[in-house]
């Protein structure tokens, strides 16, 4: 009588392929998938506990390092929920500039998605191609908030400073550069035999599966499944923008590729709408006593000087009560939970990070694959282990 | 002249040390190893703006063909012994490069899962300070990694078993 038996193979921690520091147990039918155990907590940082320690504005730029890819997303969750807590109205054009840079963010990160998963498949050319386009971003980034990734832009009530002098014509050159770069990548990729025979099939979840666990952003999306935060729960006058949530059909990571470059082009959309309804304005609320006054006000006047002092040293109270916010972020719904015992540090703060939620169905994608298959699907996932562990 | 050259030009004569020291130096192989938010610049580094390869650096995926790690990024308690292992099966000479505040100190992640710095488990031969550093200072650093394998003094030698390897300080 012939006896099975399956072979386990170990993947990472150290694997070029893994996006940081995954470590997956595959068990293996031959070349076959029959079950995969993700092993997390190689980057485990302690996020959520340092917050508890930190004041509300001290937490702002750990919220940087979770999801590097995507650093204003995580920052404008974050704001959003504290804001929410505090009932805080934020500025028109602290809003629109949010917009613009969250989908400059998304562009950003779709950019890396799009570099590494074609580089895992085999396609040195568009991870050079995507990078350079990505420079172009980080530099608006350094010039808005001094630092190229870990930005740490926005601040609860809307923005940290202004705009720098000469800001639209730096968005303004991406919209009008940034459709040719897709059309180079679509040309390099779409119609590419390597490419659709290695992504047309592979990674198959239904929309009932996928909602079943809990998936969401572009990989929900490329099921076939029609949901978009920003256009179902819209958030920081996201309403205001007409824009067009692209769906998959076929389930596969072809049409999670495709979702994403046609996210890409909305993005560049989104960004001129907003770019053109910018106008001059406040970009930080008037309330004292959250937000940080002008430093003319510091150095020339008692209020000024006393505000300062108070939230420098001990930061601001949020009143007792619990909140989540969630923003669509580039690799899918980032929620954050806050519960304020009324002091000026959160109590309890939880990440909802989309990353951890999406490789809960990596099992349910590779099962039955081949074991080559399973980098493009790790690859079409697009999970960042900072996310992930936190 | 009395001694016959039958090569003409095409010789030129150099100290052991120094022609051994500019091949190691001219090609630094580091591990693909990311670990957190440095890895992006570091891959920012080798893409297309930056480029590393002009320094002959190369990006190796295995540990067996590499001289030089990076370690980019947070270093967790978790992730220390993996770290070790590849760092134990990568061949002599090899250096490390503690890239970010994370590899350097532990940064602002001060709690009781993150390695407070790798110079606690390996030695460490460049620390480039930043979060992350920029790729103009990892540029500048493995610069200065390339300067410090230039003043190695004996590196041959040691490797074949006549003396003992040592490096000018910095």
């Amino acid at each position: 009588m012939a006896q099975k038996e399956t072979m386990t193979v170990n993947m990472g921690p150290q694997h070029p392929s893994t996006h940081g520091v995954l470590r997956l147990i595959i068990e293996l039918d031959g070349e076959i998938i029959e079950k995969i155990t993700p092993h997390i907590g190689y980057l485990h940082r302690g996020i959520e506990k340092l917050s508890e320690h930190r004041t509300y504005h001290q937490t702002l730029p750990l919220t940087d390092r979770m999801d590097y890819l995507a650093p204003m997303s995580n920052n404008l969750g974050y704001v959003l929920a504290v804001e929410k807590l505090l009932g805080l109205e934020v500025p028109e054009r602290a809003q629109t500039v949010r917009v613009i840079t969250a989908e400059l963010t998304r562009l950003k990160s779709h950019l890396v998605w799009l570099a590494c998963h074609a580089l895992d498949i085999g396609a040195m050319t568009v991870f050079l191609y995507c990078f350079r386009e990505r420079e172009k971003v980080m530099s608006i980034y350094e010039k808005l908030s001094g630092a190229r990734m870990t930005s740490n832009y926005y601040r609860v009530g809307g923005l940290s400073a202004d705009v720098y002098a000469g800001f639209e014509k730096d968005v303004q050159e991406i919209l009008d550069t940034f459709p040719a770069h897709f059309d180079t990548y679509e040309g390099l990729l779409t119609k590419n035999t390597i490419w659709l025979q290695r992504t047309i099939g592979n990674g198959v979840i239904s929309a009932e599966d996928a909602i079943d666990a809990g998936i969401t952003g572009p990989a929900l999306r490329g099921s076939g499944v029609d949901w978009d935060l920003r256009r179902d729960n819209p958030y920081s006058g996201y309403d205001k923008y007409d824009f067009k949530v692209p769906v998959g059909e076929k389930c596969d990571t072809y049409d999670r590729y495709k979702v994403r470059l046609v996210e890409m082009r909305e993005a560049v959309k989104i960004i001129d709408q907003a770019l053109k309804s910018l106008k001059p304005g406040p970009v930080l609320a008037a309330e004292p006593q959250v937000c940080y006054p002008p430093k003319e006000n510091v150095y020339n006047s008692i209020e000024g000087l006393i505000h300062h002092f108070k939230l420098a040293s001990e930061g601001f109270a949020v009143p007792e009560g619990e909140v989540y916010q969630s923003v669509e972020a580039p690799k899918g719904e980032l929620g954050y939970y806050i519960v304020s015992d009324g002091s000026t540090k959160p109590y309890r703060m939880r990440v909802r990070p989309p990353s951890f939620v999406n490789l809960s169905a990596i099992e349910r994608m590779a099962k039955g694959a081949m074991i080559a298959d399973l980098v493009a699907v790790i690859g079409t996932l697009d999970i960042v282990l900072g996310e992930i562990d936190r | 002249m009395g001694v016959d050259n039958p090569l003409g030009d095409n010789i030129i004569t150099a100290s052991l040390d120094g022609l051994v020291n500019w091949a190691r130096k001219s090609s630094i192989w580091p591990m693909t190893f990311g670990l957190a938010c440095c890895a992006i610049e570091m891959m920012a580094t080798g893409a297309s703006t930056h480029d590393l390869d002009r320094f002959g650096i190369i990006f190796r995926a295995s540990p067996r063909q590499s001289d030089c790690i990076i370690i980019a990024g947070t270093v967790t308690k978790k992730m220390l012994p993996v770290i070790k292992t590849v760092y134990e099966q990568m061949p002599e000479p090899k250096w490390v490069v503690a890239m970010g505040a994370c590899a350097c100190s532990g940064g602002i992640f001060d709690t009781y899962s993150v390695v407070q710095g790798i110079d606690e488990a390996l030695p460490v031969d460049v620390y480039i300070p930043g979060c992350p550093p920029r790729p103009e200072a990892l540029l500048y650093g493995l610069i200065k990694l390339q300067e410090k394998i230039g003043r190695e003094r004996n590196s041959f030698g040691s490797t074949i078993g006549l003396g003992e390897r040592f490096d000018s300080a910095a």
